[in-house]
């Protein structure tokens, strides 16, 4: 495989791909983890195959839809959880199945043959474009640099929202702040690992380094390789076997997860009975 | 004469229509230790939350220092519940006590500078916790992680301190911990507990409000049955080791001796 490497440009993308989804993923996904905001996550880029579907309808990047998407989407939830009134899950179930039937609506509106979705849904990290990259480094960038700028201010309003406002932090403009970097992070993943898969490239690296480090920064340093782990050897995997590689980044970062929660059980298991010994 | 620090006059906060408090006027004088008691759901922490402006008020006024809240934020420090806080937070004592030290709005690339540090340690030394400092707050006890909130709101340099149920959920000692601390932090500044536990309320504190959705008593740290069942609507809910029937006066001598 490493001489495909530098023998076929889409190999390079891929693998320039996987690296920058992975430092969002670390960096957000440690974010969403901690502040609980996985299904929230989760609503925002399903929300986003509406506009996929209108780019397409429309003639623009589809992937630009999907921004525009999945940032309505970010304000949109996080206007309505802040003014109250109506319950978050209830809104983000609505808005993440609103998304996916506008998609539908939009493709269906179409004039002649539906374009093949499945790279949008599941992901192609070898159909990357430069373009793609181009894109990807640029969200990237933006998300790194705003939670580095702002790092203190992130950990008081993570920790404690509530003092936070109260020292006069502006907890509000964080918030939505945050909902947009989300949004940013999934189109970045959109190309490597699809809409539907988002989850857990989001969350699987993050909930593994909860388990070896209790520091924001470290679990975020440890997420990141984990990510970039997880989808470097998922591409091998695919590349070697033939399967999609979406599915193998995926399949393997659950597993990985999996198999540390399983360990640490067993170690609990052999502590327990050994204090029970003594 | 002393300065007034907090001025509440004829608040009223509803959700929806229900009415949390209602008509409730008094002043906290500078160097006052208050204590505000009162049944479940009797606005105890909707009044703390008004204090802070994190509520808003349907009528009535509250001043701090002449100001209203939102111009005079660094004023009060607050110790919130533990209960309602993430304990699992990857984040060290000495790093929650230093975010009392960030600035009002946002200020990007913020470093904390010595004199940050300085201060922190010294609230956490204050409050008996510098040992801890490098602690995750996931290692804490309910005590440590109390305290270790109260230095946080002393970073803030306040001149008002509001707790919110701070014994709430520790063991005894760390009770006695606590309450000694604010006896020695109320030389240097206004307290205002809101709290269930009775006993040290009548031990500790130089003015007593009981709130029932109105201000029932506000004056002297001196419970008789007649404001307590007009608090509780019945005096027996009171008594703490559930002795039924027995009055307050002869509950302060008990607890003088343990």
């Amino acid at each position: 495989m490493i001489d495909a490497i530098f023998k076929y440009q889409f190999l390079q993308n891929a693998l320039v791909a996987g690296f920058l989804a992975s430092i969002v993923c670390g960096i957000i996904g440690v974010i969403i983890v901690e502040k609980k905001l996985v299904m929230m996550s989760g609503g925002i880029a399903h929300t986003s195959y509406g506009g996929v579907g209108l780019g397409y309808l429309m003639g623009f990047e589809p992937i630009l839809g999907a921004f525009i998407f999945s940032v309505g989407a970010a304000l949109g939830i996080g206007f309505i959880k802040r003014k109250g009134g109506a319950r978050p899950d209830v809104v983000i179930g609505l808005f993440w199945s609103l998304g996916m039937a506008l998609g539908i609506l939009f493709i269906s509106l179409m004039k002649g043959y539906p374009p093949d979705l499945t790279s949008y849904l599941f992901g192609n990290i070898l159909s990357v474009t430069r373009s793609d990259i181009y894109l990807m480094l640029g969200l990237t960038i933006v998300v790194v640099f705003i939670i580095i700028i702002l790092f203190n201010a992130w950990k008081a309003y993570l920790f404690d929202e509530e003092f936070a406002s109260i020292i006069g932090i502006r907890t509000a403009f964080l918030e939505y702040l945050l909902l947009i970097l989300v949004a940013m992070t999934v189109v970045v993943l959109i190309r490597v690992v699809g809409i539907i898969l988002v989850l857990s490239l989001l969350t699987a690296p993050a909930a593994t380094a909860e388990k070896f480090s209790l520091k924001l920064k470290k679990r975020m340093i440890y997420a990141i390789f984990l990510g970039i782990l997880f989808c470097f050897v998922g591409l091998w995997i695919s590349y070697i076997t033939n399967i999609a590689s979406g599915a193998a980044i995926v399949i393997l970062s659950v597993l990985c997860y999996l198999l540390c929660y399983g360990v640490r059980w067993i170690d609990r298991i052999i502590k327990k009975s050994h204090i029970k010994n003594v | 004469m002393s300065q007034v620090a907090v001025k509440i006059e004829n608040l009223s906060v509803y959700y929806e229509q229900t009415p949390a408090i209602t008509g409730v006027c008094f002043d906290v004088e500078e160097g006052e230790y208050l204590g505000i008691i009162g049944p479940n759901g009797g606005g105890k922490t909707t009044l703390l939350k008004s204090i802070l402006g994190l509520i808003p008020i349907n009528s009535g006024s509250i001043e701090i220092y002449g100001k209203k809240i939102g111009k005079n934020r660094k004023v009060i420090g607050y110790v919130p519940q533990i209960a309602t806080m993430d304990k699992r937070f990857p984040i060290s004592v000495i790093e929650v006590v230093l975010t009392g030290r960030l600035n009002q709005g946002l200020s990007p690339f913020y470093r904390f500078s010595k004199q940050d540090k300085e201060i922190a340690f010294y609230a956490l030394e204050n409050v008996g916790l510098k040992h801890l400092a490098h602690r995750q707050i996931s290692e804490l006890s309910g005590g440590e992680f109390q305290r270790m909130l109260i230095a946080r709101a002393l970073t803030v340099n306040p001149k008002i301190l509001l707790l919110d149920e701070p014994t709430a959920s520790v063991d005894a000692v760390s009770r006695n911990q606590i309450y000694s601390l604010l006896g020695e932090l109320n030389k240097k500044m206004t307290i205002i507990l809101v709290t269930h536990d009775l006993l040290a309320v009548s031990s500790q504190v130089t003015k007593l409000a009981c709130l029932n959705e109105k201000l029932v008593y506000h004056g002297e740290p001196e419970l008789t049955e007649k404001i307590v069942t007009s608090l509780y609507g019945c005096p027996v809910d009171l008594i703490a080791h559930g002795v039924p029937h027995r009055v307050l006066k002869c509950h302060e001598e008990v607890n003088s001796f343990d």
